[in-house]
């Protein structure tokens, strides 16, 4: 689908600079916390720029209805919600074709990292609430999950995190936000485990050539330990402040 | 509360390595390409023999048959109760096994013996993967418990307030008079003197749990239960 992009809208400048001013390398600025939900056994809220996604995770538990469980390992349910409020214009709180697709892709890239095979018979839920979208949300959602499963204490091989790559008037761009990824030509949503070299979701919707797919999961890659790392800081500040330095 | 706090260990995260003669239970680190890394969030700690251990700051409660846990009663089967022991599995208490000999229902009424709602001090017999726990009170000290208060912490706490050697219990105990009990699924049964006892110690306990990951922590819950003990005017 090709939407006309409006008049006097530069998405990459002769400059290089992109329409919010980033380089095509840069992230936009990235905020994490953890424990912001009383209730839950661990959770977290993510924000890439003006993206802001909250995460919940229950568990292991025993489910209420039985039929989920597995006799060898936990179950991972994943829910990928965006609040009506979300968008520019009102979404209909009811899971979309999106919303689920995106739980099953969500669901895909966690369940290599967590070790669910040490909890059979149980389920492992995590809820991510869309509270605000600018592109990116997957990703986003992504790494807000993986935080919140480290401050549950469910045992996690590493940390995720996750971004997303795109190509927009030729040059590309790490962090698409929703401008570029509706007026550009390629978009690549990628999940990684930098600390064990693990990759856990790769998509690409758009044209990308070798070279470019390669360049493009190389900024990706960088990207991600960035923000890996950033999610190390946040969960470790919140022990340090508590108990002074190390 | 002033005073020093330190982190009581060195804090790793997910995915970060681990050393090779740190001590560790298996899910919490596991060994992956060579490299033993953590899965959760915990302390490396040093004891006094210079031994490392990894002590994990979050996370369930999973059974092992040996331990004592204190169960709360959830359910009531045809011959057994459901026990919530807080933990991922629901565990079973038999009927036979809680009156230490057969049921016979012409007899026996179940509902006289435990009901929902009550707590029972028990030992776990058996778990494994395929099946949820058994539990049994046929042991000393096991059994319904009748007074005091349970309070309920992370069970991953559960060390932090026994101390090293005991050196917490003993000390809270000493100080309030009351007896604790801790069971390994983070249950404490606190039984005091009195009830401005029991306030203070269940404060004590809740304060270790929020402060488990820093140094000097008996110090400073022994200030805790000074300052508390003279605000009510207890001895």
């Amino acid at each position: 689908m090709v939407v006309k992009r409006p008049e006097g809208l530069v998405l990459v400048s002769p400059e290089g600079l992109r329409h919010d001013g980033r380089r095509p390398e840069d992230l936009r600025p990235v905020k994490m916390e953890v424990g912001v939900f009383k209730n839950a056994d661990g959770s977290a809220l993510v924000e890439y720029g003006k993206t802001r996604v909250v995460a919940a995770v229950y568990g292991p538990r025993e489910p209420l209805q039985r039929f989920p469980l597995l006799p060898d390992k936990a179950t991972l349910r994943v829910r990928y919600h965006m609040a009506p409020f979300s968008t520019e214009e009102r979404k209909s709180p009811a899971p979309s074709r999106r919303e689920v697709e995106l739980s099953k892709v969500i669901r895909e890239a966690l369940e290599p990292i967590v070790l669910s095979e040490e909890y059979p018979r149980t389920v492992i839920d995590i809820f991510l609430e869309v509270l605000q979208a600018d592109g990116g949300t997957r990703t986003a959602a992504v790494t807000a999950a993986s935080l919140a499963l480290a401050d549950a204490g469910v045992p996690i091989r590493a940390l995720v995190g996750g971004v997303a790559v795109g190509k927009v008037d030729g040059v590309l761009v790490v962090d698409i936000d929703e401008t570029e990824d509706m007026y550009g030509e390629a978009d690549m949503p990628v999940a990684a485990a930098p600390d064990i070299g693990l990759i856990t979701l790769l998509q690409l919707n758009g044209v990308l050539s070798r070279e470019e797919f390669n360049r493009a999961l190389d900024m990706a890659l960088t990207a991600i330990t960035r923000i890996v790392e950033l999610e190390k800081r946040t969960l470790r500040s919140g022990y340090v402040e508590a108990g002074g330095e190390e | 509360m002033s005073g020093e706090r330190k982190l009581a260990g060195k804090l790793v995260l997910p995915g970060e390595p681990v050393d090779d003669e740190v001590q560790a239970e298996k899910p919490f680190v596991v060994e992956e390409g060579g490299v033993k890394r953590a899965t959760v969030i915990g302390l490396v700690r040093e004891s006094e023999g210079g031994k490392k251990s990894f002590v994990r700051l979050k996370g369930v409660y999973v059974p092992k048959p040996g331990d004592i846990v204190i169960g709360l009663i959830s359910g009531v089967g045809v011959m057994n109760w459901f026990v919530d022991i807080n933990s991922p599995y629901t565990a079973v208490l038999n009927v036979q096994d809680f009156l230490g000999r057969p049921y016979n229902p012409a007899y026996d009424d179940m509902s006289l013996l435990l009901r929902i709602g009550d707590y029972v001090k028990a030992k776990v017999v058996a778990f494994e993967r395929t099946r949820n726990p058994l539990l049994t009170v046929q042991d000393k000290g096991l059994g319904r418990i009748t007074g005091g208060v349970v309070v309920e912490i992370s069970p991953t706490k559960v060390p932090r307030v026994i101390g090293r050697k005991r050196s917490m219990i003993s000390m809270i105990e000493e100080k309030t008079g009351c007896k604790l009990f801790v069971a390994v699924n983070g249950r404490v049964h606190v039984e005091c003197p009195n009830r401005d006892l029991e306030v203070v110690a269940v404060m004590a306990i809740k304060y270790i749990e929020r402060e488990a990951h820093t140094s000097g922590l008996t110090e400073r819950v022994m200030r805790l239960i000074e300052e508390e003990k003279s605000i009510r005017e207890v001895r």
